[in-house]
């Protein structure tokens, strides 16, 4: 008990995800390989890192749609590894997910999109329903659209909708894949401002995984820089930008050349021209 | 030769493999339908409603022409054989007979496999390819209640409907031919459609289509929960649920067959 206590004095703040030792192997390649992370009540946390260095995978495996190869994932105090079904839809409840691809659900409107979690999950009657509707697509800016389908909205107006379906349970986490990924820069600013005034007015902790450098620095209170599988780096954004570590620099700088190398030579080009 | 044995084990274990994961859904569904009014999570009505009309009322065309044209087809050739033996009259039976066990479920299931089955395949297919099944399970949403359960229960209750209508429209497609070119008196066709036609035809030839509603429920939405790889991986699933629907009815429906009427039990 003294120990904990300690730790919580340590830390200053309440842990709300713990990503202890993540192995997550699918067939022989290892995408994850050994991640630990924690993330605090309250803060906008950012996973940075290159195409394919399996931070979409992580963040899949927080919100328990995949299962590690070994490892644990502690979100909001429970060890969602070991969950299933409706143990796992109860944490689920809690938190919010903006995908990569908005993934609204194309035969429902808007307003149908962003009340269905209202409507399964609560008994809220139908009056209250709309009003809450009216709220959240206010927050993201959208109110009035409640009508349209999906195929009939810019590929921003979708991810804002998403976002609003994603905060209609009032969720304590709300997780973004790619939030900026495919908008133009104007489009891209508006997001991160929403991410940032949601996170402002709903008090809620945010985990964002991108590569887009320019919302990184914008919207985040922490940054860990992910590669191969690994964290390079976990810190502050005056910190990650101060690293002394190259291949974080190579990656804020965006440069072609450096430790982390582009093309991944498995033998020799020669041997393999003339193998024919 | 160790290739060819390595590539046969390997296909084998995925075939077993997904009859597992095949029966596995089935069990899911099952339970969600019966367990899911009791934990207040049935699945939503109007979205069971919505699948009805799309699996039976928008299918009624399709399976009105079928019906219609394979009753003629069989009172033209079956009268072609009977006309040798003077029993012309037997026609009659010979459609109602064949239509109600055999021919009324199976061309109602293949229509429906090839219509509906499709749709669904490439529906489900879409949305997890679209990140919408992934959306689904993080907003807590279980993917089975909310999509497989109004498709199963849609099709196998619309499947017999539409079959029992096939069996009477493909009747009446014989009492054309019946009536109006073997001249044969209108009220004895019809008199010798119905009294050879027994019980046991009926409700096995529906007990079959029942079948079938399940089979292509579960065959296509199982595919399309399965689905990988952008819009070429939806084409290649929705081709490949009705491929394995196509094999699958008329498999059943040989085993059923001999279940009914050729087993000694």
């Amino acid at each position: 008990m003294i120990s904990f206590i300690m730790k919580e004095n340590t830390e200053g703040r309440e842990v709300v995800i713990e990503v202890k030792d993540l192995v997550r192997k699918f067939g022989d390649r290892t995408v994850l390989n050994g991640v630990d992370l924690k993330v605090y009540k309250g803060e906008t946390f950012v996973i940075m890192g290159g195409s394919g260095c399996g931070k979409s995978t992580l963040l899949r495996h927080i919100i328990g749609n995949l299962k590690p190869t070994s490892g644990r994932v502690m979100l909001l105090g429970q060890d969602i590894t070991e969950r299933y079904g409706e143990e796992l839809d109860e944490v689920r409840k809690k938190i919010g997910m903006s995908f990569q691809s908005s993934a609204l659900f194309d035969s429902m409107t808007v307003g149908e999109n962003v009340s269905l979690p209202l409507k399964e999950h609560t008994k809220l009657d139908k009056g209250v329903i709309e009003i809450m509707i009216k709220m959240k697509l206010e927050l993201v800016g959208l109110r009035g659209f409640e009508d349209l389908l999906p195929s009939e909205l810019s590929g921003g107006m979708r991810k804002r909708v998403g976002l609003a379906r994603a905060i209609a349970m009032d969720p304590q986490i709300i997780f973004y894949d790619e939030p900026t990924a495919g908008l133009d820069p104007i489009v891209a600013a508006v997001i991160d401002k929403l991410i940032i005034d949601l996170s402002k007015k709903l008090s809620v902790t945010t985990v964002v995984v991108t590569h887009d450098m320019k919302s990184v620095f914008t919207i985040a209170d922490r940054i860990a820089m992910l590669y191969e599988g690994k964290v390079l780096e976990v810190g502050t954004c005056d910190e990650i930008k101060n690293s002394k570590n190259e291949m974080v620099q190579q990656f804020i700088n965006g440069s072609p050349d450096g430790p982390i190398r582009f093309f991944q030579q498995k033998d020799d080009y020669l041997e393999s021209l003339f193998k024919a | 030769m160790s290739n060819f044995i390595y590539r046969t084990g390997k296909t084998t274990l995925d075939l077993i493999g997904h009859i597992k994961e095949i029966l596995s859904l089935l069990y899911t569904t099952v339970s969600w339908i019966f367990t899911g009014p009791f934990r207040k999570k049935p699945a939503s009505r109007p979205s069971i409603f919505q699948q009805m009309v799309f699996a039976g009322v928008q299918s009624i065309v399709i399976v009105f022409f079928i019906a219609l044209f394979t009753g003629i087809v069989i009172a033209m050739q079956s009268a072609y054989q009977l006309k040798q033996l003077g029993a012309i009259i037997y026609v009659a039976p010979m459609v109602s007979i064949s239509m109600a066990r055999e021919l009324g479920p199976v061309f109602t299931a293949l229509v429906v496999a090839g219509r509906v089955g499709s749709a669904i395949t490439a529906e489900i297919g879409t949305m997890k390819v679209s990140e919408q099944i992934e959306a689904l399970e993080t907003l807590a949403l279980d993917p089975v209640r909310f999509l497989v359960v109004p498709r199963f229960l849609a099709l196998i209750v619309m499947l017999p409907c539409l079959t029992i209508m096939a069996d009477i429209i493909g009747v009446l497609g014989g009492m054309l031919v019946g009536v109006f070119n073997l001249k044969l008196n209108f009220y004895r066709y019809m008199s010798f459609s119905f009294d050879f036609l027994t019980w046991k035809d009926v409700w096995t030839g529906l007990l079959k289509s029942f079948c079938f509603g399940a089979v292509i429920s579960m065959i296509a939405c199982y595919v399309g929960l399965d689905t990988r790889g952008g819009a070429e991986g939806v084409g290649r699933a929705t081709t490949l649920s009705v491929v394995i629907s196509f094999i699958l009815i008329v498999l059943f429906d040989c085993i059923l067959t001999g279940l009914f009427y050729f087993s000694n039990v």
